[in-house]
């Protein structure tokens, strides 16, 4: 007797709308093996970029913050500055650190994030993302002091930022960069050297140089196969040409090494904000714009390392006051693209784990 | 050694059993927002509103909703209008503060408070008449007059002479609708001479 035998197909997602559970996978086993993966976006998707074509230049910054929500501080970012390229405007210098200081605290947001729910997806369920869920809460909270607002900031306006830092975020930033090093200490501890983690990330799903630069990864998970690549070393927006920093390079593109590039970059994005509050000057923070911005017709494009990869927003100005095409190259979704290279071979309870190494975030993904 | 990293993580967690809770149990304990939070409880001020709708016309999802009528107060100052309708439809703003940003008379303020569950959808909708008689304490989000002024909108109350930017009078010819402590003059970025 023959036993005859078939693939089967199993859907992955869409589960939670606020993880990436919203992501459905149309996985194809044989056995436990993963024989083929489909993946399957668009559950969360909100046109932003036709809502962008009906609301003025200012208003589209509220959208922007609903892309990546758990990194807004970089799309607001990302999007004023293709706005003043639009225009040939620049920021004051004061504004220009204040902007580097929110990116980049929004980065150790975003990386801890990243962190704890990659091992959420390992099974550590909860004490290790409630430990970076802390350490969130306390970056939030001078966001609140920043802009009044913890996750849809809206903090950066066209020409700057919309307003100075109050007098108790300084103390409260010193006290931070002060503490948070031995926190992420603490997290490595519990992390990088376990026996567990090890095993089950360490060698899987493994992504070449050339693979990655041929699926246009970008950010950290392109830095953790050994690429040398980011924006802000390679092309300097804001204060980023006047502060020093190295670029976090991994070596296998395994899982291990994903998660290993996020914490380095931590640290280098502390080192960021330390010399940033050192050498920031008294000013104005806000270039003198028109209340409703009116660029010339043309285009433009100026890309930023966002936490998950370059961001940018492609700009086409009709010479009115809304956008005619705003376009939005988000990291999140084309990090998703080398998905059948790095799951194909593994067995499924590898799968969850490559997905959560990727940390990509719906918002972005479906737009 | 293996198992070397599983100690030194259950040394992180045991660290961790011993350290105070960050957590606050909401219902009883309040954490203090910031001065500058963008929340809910709108502060409108009613004499600086001129009905211009500049908030409306400013918001991202157009959610203010504004009537006026002309009026017999001041007419011999020009046109002064009854602020017939202002609707902010709560149920639909995101709290992003730029119908604030674009008031030119400081008359919309955002507020403090969060917490803003209703049982019916319509009563998510603030009309004017609640933000008349609503206590006034504005964040100071945007106003950077009242931070220099160290405003806390938990404990003071706001008046309409010292909220704004520029003391608030009708006409120079008429000084005597302006208040002593208000005879200041100002410049657009709220600094006194």
């Amino acid at each position: 007797m023959t036993l005859h035998t078939q693939p089967v197909v199993v859907n992955i997602g869409p589960h939670h709308p606020s993880t990436h559970g919203v992501f459905r996978m149309r996985l194809t086993f044989d056995g436990e093996n993963i024989v083929d993966v489909e993946p399957v976006v668009g559950y969360l998707h909100r046109g932003t970029e036709k809502l962008a074509e009906e609301r003025h230049y200012t208003q589209v910054i509220t959208l922007t913050d609903r892309l990546d929500y758990v990194a807004s501080m970089t799309n607001n970012e990302a999007y004023v500055l293709s706005c003043e390229r639009l225009v040939g405007l620049e920021a004051p210098e004061r504004g220009k650190y204040l902007r580097v200081i929110a990116a980049e605290l929004q980065r150790i947001v975003s990386h801890l994030i990243g962190t704890g729910f990659f091992l959420q997806d390992l099974g550590a369920f909860a004490t290790p993302l409630m430990y970076c869920m802390r350490e969130r809460e306390r970056i939030l909270d001078l966001f609140e002091m920043l802009c009044g607002a913890r996750i849809t900031v809206s903090y950066m306006r066209i020409g700057g930022v919309f307003q100075d830092a109050p007098d108790e975020f300084w103390p409260a930033l010193r006290k931070l960069l002060d503490e948070l090093p031995r926190y992420i200490d603490e997290l490595e501890g519990l992390i990088t050297t376990n026996e567990i983690v090890l095993a089950r990330t360490k060698g899987v799903s493994p992504v070449t140089p050339e693979q990655a630069i041929n699926g246009s990864w970008t950010g950290p998970v392109l830095r953790s196969t050994g690429v040398d690549w980011d924006l802000r070393k390679a092309a300097p927006y804001d204060a980023y040409d006047k502060v020093a920093f190295d670029v976090v390079v991994g070596e296998n593109g395994d899982n291990y090494d994903r998660y290993l590039v996020r914490i380095r970059e931590i640290r280098e994005s502390i080192r960021i904000v330390e010399q940033c509050v050192k050498q920031i000057e008294p000013g104005p923070v806000r270039a003198t714009t028109a209340m409703l911005f009116k660029p010339p017709p043309g285009e433009a494009y100026v890309p930023v390392e966002a936490p998950k990869g370059e961001l940018g927003f492609y700009l086409v100005s009709d010479g009115s006051i809304k956008p005619y095409r705003c376009h939005i190259r988000a990291p999140s979704f084309i990090n998703l693209s080398l998905l059948r290279e790095m799951m194909v071979g593994w067995k499924m309870s590898d799968a969850i784990v490559s997905l959560g190494s990727l940390d990509f975030n719906m918002g972005e993904v479906d737009r | 050694m293996y198992g070397s990293g599983m100690m030194k993580g259950f040394g992180v967690t045991i660290r961790n059993l011993f350290r105070k809770p960050v957590t606050v149990q909401y219902p009883e304990e309040k954490v203090r927002q910031s001065s500058r939070f963008r929340g809910q409880e709108f502060s409108w001020f009613e004499d600086r509103c001129t009905g211009c709708a500049s908030c409306a016309k400013y918001c991202p999802l157009g959610i203010i909703r504004i009537v006026t009528s002309p009026s017999d107060r001041h007419k011999q100052d020009g046109a002064d209008f009854n602020i017939d309708v202002f609707d902010i439809d709560q149920a639909r703003c995101m709290y992003c503060g730029l119908c604030v940003e674009a008031c030119p008379y400081d008359a919309l303020h955002m507020g403090t408070n969060f917490e803003g569950a209703q049982l019916r959808r319509q009563d998510l909708v603030i009309t004017v008449d609640v933000l008349r008689k609503r206590a006034k304490h504005p964040s100071t989000w945007y106003r950077p007059q009242l931070e220099r002024q160290d405003f806390d909108p938990y404990k003071q109350e706001a008046d309409m002479q010292t909220v704004a930017r520029e003391p608030y009078y009708w006409h120079p010819k008429r000084p005597a609708m302006l208040p002593e402590s208000a005879r200041k003059e100002a410049t657009a970025d709220g600094e006194y001479k």
